[in-house]
């Protein structure tokens, strides 16, 4: 009987447990240093940050936000990126195969902070939102590390161009 | 005492509720769909209308191939669906339309073009597709009844 009960209890809790964590968000380590000094400043201690699905599930981000998405080269790896541009920004590329890159309708700019040592737009283009899966907000682990992630764009990263005029980051 | 009841009953209810809303969540999401068509581009496979039925799973692990009718995200618009068929994997060489005429589908990206090849906004207008676009693969019509079929990989 108490067999039953427990396999019961676990066929139900389990479709509960991954709503919960397709919906709200889930907690994932972050490896790798393309996001230093935010993430992993250290090399030695990785880590964990709180991804919230929750933030986007109407793809309503903004400038300077971290998120992570799924790599437009590797479908089963998932990269962690700061939104640079939007749709509609020109971006002043880094070694990108234009100079200039105007952004195109559902797409966004992703870079690295750690310019230089990461794997961003600047090697695969503009990436399409739909490729976005959520947005760290937190940092979680190690303790001493707890903080909120900010949405902050680094002066001489803001996007040159049309939608300059309506800066996000203030509101 | 019967307000207590009530209230044991409404809070059963809900959780119950919760239960059916998160399997029916996991099923849709993972397992497999219903999905209405809509649009021209993808006759005379798919009329307007029709009703197909997708599975998530082989998308998931990347078990897709060419001439599969697959659901992905439009990369201009994320919150919209579009059908279309893969008719090239990465690595292979296609003809594109006219700023670049031939090229090779980069890594991790797919090439779909809609059956109905003079009318339909596909690959040949916005270039490959990342694979991590692909929500799933369509598997059969099931509506309407006399037109059920199982739609699987002709290429």
């Amino acid at each position: 009987m108490w067999f039953r009960s427990i396999c019961r209890s676990v066929l139900l809790g389990v479709p509960i447990g991954i709503t919960f964590l397709d919906t709200v968000g889930y907690v994932a380590r972050v490896e790798g240093i393309s996001m230093q000094p935010v993430l992993n400043p250290d090399s030695k201690d990785t880590d964990y940050v709180f991804l919230s699905r929750w933030a986007v599930r109407d793809y309503e981000l903004r400038r300077g936000d971290v998120i992570s998405l799924v790599s437009p080269k590797d479908p089963h790896q998932k990269i962690i990126k700061r939104i640079v541009g939007l749709q509609g920004d020109v971006v002043y590329t880094l070694g990108y195969k234009s100079q200039y890159v105007k952004v195109p309708e559902g797409h966004c700019w992703v870079e690295g902070d750690h310019t230089g040592h990461t794997l961003d737009s600047n090697t695969f283009g503009p990436v399409s939102l739909g490729l976005v899966n959520a947005k760290a907000a937190y940092i979680v682990w190690p303790p001493n590390r707890w903080q909120k992630l900010e949405g902050k764009l680094p002066e001489n990263r803001k996007p040159i161009g049309p939608a300059v005029g309506i800066n996000l980051l203030e509101k | 005492m019967a307000f207590m009841k009530f209230i044991g009953k409404t809070c059963g209810f809900m959780g119950y509720i919760i239960q059916t809303a998160c399997i029916t969540h996991c099923t849709f999401e993972y397992v497999g769909d219903f999905v209405m068509c809509s649009g021209p581009s993808m006759e005379p496979t798919l009329q307007t209308n029709n009703v197909l039925f997708t599975e998530h799973i082989s998308p998931r692990f990347q078990r897709l191939r060419r001439g599969d009718i697959v659901i992905f995200k439009s990369p201009s618009n994320p919150r919209q669906n579009i059908c279309k068929r893969i008719t090239a994997m990465s690595g292979d060489r296609v003809r594109g339309n006219f700023p670049r005429r031939n090229q090779v589908v980069p890594r991790g990206h797919v090439w779909l073009e809609g059956d109905n090849a003079s009318n339909s906004a596909d690959s040949r207008v916005y270039g490959p597709v990342p694979v991590g676009l692909i929500r799933s693969r369509v598997v059969c019509r099931v509506w309407p009844f006399d037109k059920i079929a199982l739609l699987s990989s002709s290429c």
